[in-house]
């Protein structure tokens, strides 16, 4: 896309552009390099040298051998894996040792993304889980002891995002991932395992899984400034998953189909790029992201979602009272600046954010934000650029609402939740 | 307007194609609304209606000018809380309702939902609902001016019984709905939003989807 002051993406938490290092990379993969990584042939064989070479890249930057890594379609499809992958076996372990009315227990949060949350939330409606969703605080941070507490002797899984895709708010998972060692070590049990999805984490946070103490780990391309439709799953050695998508027998019998090569040559490359840069560019864009935060926060009646400082470097997510967010949005739209909303209207659901919900918000707040995220591209001009052209058209819609509520209808008080 | 009463199957979808999310008359209005509330002070209306609740997403309120001896709409304005279509659809209502010397009070209570997508060109399918708020919020501002002239005896209570009390939507919207081809819970909440703010009356929709499917297309 091209960059002028009329074209600010500040959807990066969405899709980033393609790194034009990443399509380079890529290319040969296309026409040159064509061979099934299957096939024992030459061009076969040049495919397959390719898929083992990202997978060493993949493998390397979190700290985790060749062996653990399986290339999938993306980061849904990745969570789908780890969560629908534990459950058979580790559903058997429970049964085994508790007896066979006894269901697997999973614990999850509020905020998940819906590749993982509205899959658990199905799964307990089928009554092939037991399902416990720990509460957030107000700021989306969740505690690691009160997840920690939570295990029983039928949890199979916890999974917890490594950080937040609307609120960027940053999860504990160093620190739950040692709690829950130490349960196994106390219980002398296999599980529970312990998943994160770091799909919005891995341009800027440390993906070591050694230090992370994860056993599962989602990652995908289309957020790193790779291409769309590629990602990993990450399991440790020993863990055992069934696999989901049957055939072939590819990706150690776990995700059968013939490899996305390019994809996957371009995945790698790109979390390469990203992850040797994250310090730098996190520093960056932390200032950035505080200056916009600062410069936004001064329209009136608006407040900041998510912690302020356990967050990611490029996540701005603010509400404004008595407006809408997909008018705003539109508004925004027209003057080049891209964002997104977690307001009802812009949903196909009909359903404002969860996430914004999920830390005791209004309805109304959660119809009034908007989210901006950073990436690469964004310059001290573009943040400066939003601060002057969304006060005035907060103002308009301000104008146009027949609403005036109180501060006060930001926190749903003691409201009733849906 | 009143002819258009008769045609039932109204294509209110976006007639734009894929290309554009909303269609050119929708961001016509949505970037230049007509006839907005710019300042209430000094304003004396003839009637105010307003609808739904901001927690909804979407509220509206009216303020129109009546002559009393032809009883035509002489002024509009009117104020939004919501996206684009809800914008959209009010601006095009404050204007459909003035043009040509101002629709009759029986005119303006024939407007349908339908009939203001119609104008705007269509809307992309899961935005149809967004438009269902203004023709409300008039009938409303319509009954507060036969009010305050003293004639109670003709105020319609919509036209039917409210089953959403939040969002004032009646057993007729739902009938409405079923008639445009919403044979399930979710295809009338996509058209009609009801049940968004007031759970506690979904039974009752339910019923009601049930009963108007037999009306008109027989049993299952």
């Amino acid at each position: 896309m091209r960059k002028n002051k009329q074209n600010v993406y500040l959807d990066h938490a969405a899709t980033t552009p393609m790194d034009e290092r990443v399509l380079k990379t890529m290319i040969p993969f296309f026409t040159e390099v064509y061979g099934n990584p299957s096939s024992l042939h030459a061009p076969g064989q040049q495919a397959h040298e390719a898929v083992s070479q990202a997978r060493k890249t993949v493998a390397k930057l979190i700290s985790a051998h060749e062996d653990e890594i399986v290339f999938t379609s993306g980061g849904t499809e990745s969570d789908n894996l780890a969560i629908l992958g534990v459950i058979k076996i580790g559903g058997a372990d429970v049964k085994s040792r508790l007896g066979k009315d006894v269901i697997p227990h999973i614990i999850s949060n509020e905020l998940e993304h819906p590749a993982v949350l509205e899959l658990l939330l199905v799964l307990q409606k089928r009554g092939e889980i037991e399902l416990t969703l720990v509460k957030a605080d107000k700021d989306g941070v969740l505690l690691a002891k009160n997840i920690a507490e939570e295990i029983k002797n039928n949890t199979i899984l916890v999974s917890v995002m490594y950080a937040n895709n609307e609120i960027g708010t940053i999860e504990p998972i160093s620190d739950l991932g040692k709690l829950i060692i130490k349960n196994r070590k106390q219980t002398g049990l296999t599980y529970p395992l312990l998943h994160t999805d770091a799909c919005q984490a891995a341009g800027y946070l440390d993906l070591n899984v050694e230090k992370l103490h994860v056993d599962l780990m989602t990652l995908n391309g289309g957020k790193i400034y790779g291409p769309k439709g590629v990602g990993a799953l990450y399991i440790r050695r020993g863990v055992r998953l069934s696999a989901q998508v049957i055939g072939g027998g590819q990706e150690r019998g776990l995700r059968s189909g013939t490899q996305n090569v390019p994809g996957i040559v371009g995945f790698a490359k790109a979390l390469d790029l990203v992850q040797a840069k994250r310090e730098k560019e996190s520093a960056r864009l932390e200032k950035l992201r505080d200056r916009l935060i600062e410069g936004l926060l001064k329209i009136p009646k608006s407040r900041l979602n998510g912690h302020a400082i356990k967050r990611l470097p490029n996540n701005v997510n603010i509400s404004f009272m008595d407006i809408e967010g997909e008018a705003a949005m539109l508004y925004l739209d027209a003057k080049g600046v891209y964002c997104s909303t977690g307001s009802a209207c812009a949903s196909t659901s009909l359903d404002p954010s969860h996430v914004i919900l999920a830390l005791g918000m209004s309805y109304e707040a959660a119809h009034g934000s908007l989210r901006f995220t950073l990436g690469k591209s964004t310059t001290k001009a573009d943040i400066d650029y939003v601060i002057k052209v969304l006060p005035p058209i907060v103002e308009q819609l301000r104008k146009i609402s027949p609403v005036n509520l109180d501060m006060e209808y930001f926190s749903n008080g003691n409201k009733e939740k849906k | 307007m009143n002819n258009k009463k008769e045609d039932k199957k109204v294509d209110v979808t976006n007639r734009q194609g894929s290309g554009s999310f909303y269609s050119t008359v929708v961001k016509d209005h949505f970037f230049h609304p007509k006839n907005f509330m710019e300042d209430e002070t000094g304003y004396i209306a003839d009637g105010i209606g307003m609808v739904g609740s901001p927690a909804c997403g979407d509220v509206m309120r009216v303020w129109i000018k009546v002559d009393p001896k032809s009883e035509r709409i002489t002024d509009l304005k009117w104020k939004t809380f919501g996206c684009a279509s809800a914008i959209a659809a009010t601006s095009m209502m404050s204007v459909m309702v003035t043009e040509n010397e101002g629709m009759t009070l029986d005119e303006a209570r024939k407007l349908r939902p339908q009939d203001i997508t119609f104008r705007l060109d269509g809307l992309p399918q899961r935005k149809i609902h967004c438009s269902v708020l203004g023709d409300k919020a008039l009938r409303s501002a319509i009954n507060d001016y036969l009010r305050k002239v003293g004639q109670t005896d003709r105020i319609e209570i919509e036209h039917g019984r409210i089953i959403d009390k939040v969002l004032k939507i009646t057993d007729h919207d739902i009938e409405e709905a079923v008639l445009e081809g919403a044979d399930t819970l979710e295809k009338v909440q996509d058209k009609t939003k009801v049940g968004t703010g007031d759970p506690s009356c979904i039974p009752e929709v339910e019923q009601l989807i049930r009963f108007y499917k037999e009306k008109y297309y027989g049993a299952e």
